[in-house]
């Protein structure tokens, strides 16, 4: 279990750590919000749910793709606005999707995808699949309205689902204290009648020790949602590939403890060194091959403006 | 020598002087305080007028329109600051249904003098929901002010009128146009809401651009002097209300008219242009028009396709030449991506 965690949250920091490294040429002509640091909420939710489970994100969503089981060169095209990419380099980064892979999307606009959630896993509920869906999102979505109602209609309709708040602190460069009187995202949770659990440190195997079990439960027992929040920092700036803390907003002394208590490397000393060699070696392998594939990839070509608008092909005349 | 600002500069430099002359103007967004400080048009404004007049807020678009509206009837001004028009979605029960109709709604009793200020357009791969020009959803609701101002000049001037306007105003300012550099004067000065502004006098052609794409008609206009036609560029400035006389007036003259949109053209405001002036026109010979905006599907990231999907100077020259000859003769002129699009650098 501890190699196929570890294989998953290192390979998340190698293609995160290589967009960045490439960002700066200009070859990913989108924004990107890099999930360093974040990775281990996505591989420990992940690995408690089935290949037919599924799962929507928001635009920080590179961790949450892979975990899922996404396609790693389609992500990094679809990063290049290749034809190759995951939607065919027309929705870059904010708007990964593999469907074949249980990962149904991701937003750009905070909180917009959590009801998505609701409604898959009430669809599944109706037809009394065995399905587990989740919603990911920040601490800033539960700012949001939609947040409040789409959580009680889960707990109203006893949905098959997980609410994951990946809790990184920070809405864009807005400490969650300046916009939430009290830090109790759990509460808001029990207070519409579903449990929830905090997760402190941003550790994989306790996030998957404390969700895997209920996973189970409400693919048993139909016992409705159960919402975790799992505390992360974000290491990178909110969008793009460069540190931040010069900017004023937060400190690297506050960062300093999350990078002691770094995810990645943690889990890292538990594997034997030949192993975690091993599964080094592999995973670089094949980053470096996702990002030869987008940049061997051709651009989309012109008549690709006007597809996929309709399920029909609609004989658009351009202007 | 002619002092000059950049158009954030210039919106800034409204905003800060309002402020200082009204204690009732307050400015709340999302971002508003931080340092990238909304492309550096709110930069400033806490150090000077505190965090009770300049404040962030959550990520709750609907509540906090609704509440720029509550504060706005106990005779506030705020000015409520979007990053994307996207984002102004969350809350358009509000400004529809509140902001635009309880002026009338209540029979004259209150006010609701709020500024929606909002960002839209490109950099580079923001895509689906991070490049939309929604002006014309603001423009068909009666109630409402929708201002697009393309020169710093204006965006100054008309950030004052907005503010000091006692409806609610729906502000655009192009991303793209955040950088540009203009002559702007120090001293507070207002421009008129329902004025457009002639930016080239020409003769055998009308171009009209909304936003940006103001930009790119004076563009398109130099390079179609170069094949000895002449165009008269007009910025709307305001959409609503709109200035159909001053195009009407330049369209009686040039005989065709083309409008440039940053926003798709279907039930656009180029649309509305149109028929604006052809309710005035019909029945004269020769009159030919023609719109032009977004291709007619989402916004795609990847530049190839994001290139086609925007109007630029050389198809908007292009389709002017045609139009003035009556489609009877083509030229189309090297495309050559524009200077602010090249350098623009980063998604923010």
């Amino acid at each position: 279990m501890n190699e196929r965690l570890y294989r998953s949250v290192y390979r998340i920091r190698r293609v995160e750590e290589e967009v960045a490294r490439i960002y700066p040429t200009d070859k990913i002509k989108s924004p990107v919000h890099l999930s360093i640091g974040q990775e281990a909420v996505s591989v420990g939710v992940c690995s408690a749910l089935q290949p037919e489970d599924v799962v929507f994100g928001t635009y920080r969503g590179h961790a949450l793709y892979l975990a899922k089981g996404g396609s790693l060169r389609k992500m990094i095209a679809e990063l290049y606005g290749k034809a190759t990419g995951c939607a065919k380099g027309k929705g870059g980064s904010m708007h990964l999707i593999d469907v074949a892979a249980g990962m149904m999307g991701t937003s750009a606009v905070v909180g917009t995808t959590i009801p998505h959630a609701v409604g898959y896993a009430y669809a599944m509920q109706l037809r009394r699949t065995k399905v587990v869906t989740a919603a990911f999102f920040g601490e800033g979505a539960v700012d949001e309205g939609v947040f409040h109602e789409s959580i009680n209609f889960a707990s109203l309709k006893k949905l098959p689902m997980l609410f994951i708040c990946e809790n990184n602190f920070y809405s864009i460069h807005s400490h969650q204290r300046d916009r939430q009187p009290f830090a109790n995202v759990m509460e808001r949770a029990r207070a519409n009648g579903v449990p929830a659990e905090r997760v402190e440190d941003g550790d994989v195997l306790k996030i998957y020790a404390k969700v895997q079990p209920a996973v189970e439960e409400i693919r048993r027992t139909g016992a409705g949602p159960r919402f975790f929040e799992c505390m992360v920092y974000r290491w990178k700036e909110h969008v793009g590939p460069h540190d931040d803390f010069d900017k004023g907003y937060r400190s690297r002394e506050e960062a300093e403890t999350w990078f002691q208590s770094d995810p990645v490397r943690r889990l890292g000393a538990l594997l034997a060194p030949d192993v975690r060699a091993r599964i080094e070696a592999e995973v670089d392998v094949e980053v470096q091959d996702a990002f030869a594939f987008a940049e061997a990839s051709p651009f989309p070509d012109e008549s690709e403006l006007y597809t996929d608008m309709f399920k029909e092909v609609v004989p658009w005349s351009a202007p | 020598m002619e002092r000059t600002l950049t158009y954030s500069e210039a919106i800034r430099e409204a905003t800060e002087q309002e402020m200082a002359r009204d204690s009732s103007v307050i400015v709340m967004g999302m971002g508003v305080d931080d340092f990238k400080a909304i492309y550096g048009t709110t930069r400033g404004l806490q150090e000077r007028f505190g965090r009770d007049r300049v404040f962030d807020t959550p990520l709750s678009e609907d509540a906090m329109t609704g509440i720029a509206i509550g504060a706005s009837l106990a005779g506030l001004r705020p000015i409520h600051v979007h990053i994307r028009m996207d984002f102004v979605l969350l809350a358009m029960n509000q400004i529809i249904n509140i902001a635009a109709k309880a002026r009338y709604m209540y029979g004259g009793a209150v006010s609701v003098p709020i500024v929606v200020r909002s960002v839209i357009g490109r950099s580079w791969g923001q895509g689906a929901q991070h490049s939309q020009g929604l002006h014309a959803l603001f423009m068909h609701v009666p109630g409402l002010r929708v201002v697009a101002p393309s020169t710093p000049y204006d965006a100054k001037g008309c950030m004052i009128q907005s503010i000091r306007d006692d409806n609610p105003v729906v502000f655009i300012e192009h991303r793209m146009l955040h950088a540009q550099r203009g002559h702007v004067p120090e001293d507070p000065y207002t421009v008129p809401f329902g004025k457009a502004r002639i930016l080239a006098k020409g003769s055998d052609l009308t171009l009209v651009g909304v936003s940006y794409m103001a930009v790119e008609c004076l563009r398109a206009q130099r390079l179609l002097a170069g094949v000895n036609v002449s165009a008269e560029v007009i910025d709307p400035v305001s959409l609503s209300p709109l200035d159909i006389e001053t195009i009407v007036t330049s369209v009686k003259k040039t005989g065709r008219l083309l409008v440039v949109d940053s926003a798709w053209t279907t039930c656009g405001a180029g649309a509305e242009i149109l028929v604006q002036v052809g309710e005035r026109l019909q029945g004269q010979p020769h009159f030919r028009w023609q719109r032009m905006g977004f291709a007619p599907v989402t916004c795609p990231t990847t530049r190839n396709l994001e290139n086609l999907f925007y109007p630029n100077a050389q198809t908007v020259a292009a389709s002017a030449f045609a139009l003035v000859h009556d489609n009877h003769k083509s030229w189309v002129p090297e495309f050559e991506e524009a200077s602010e699009v090249v350098e623009f650098k980063g998604p923010f």
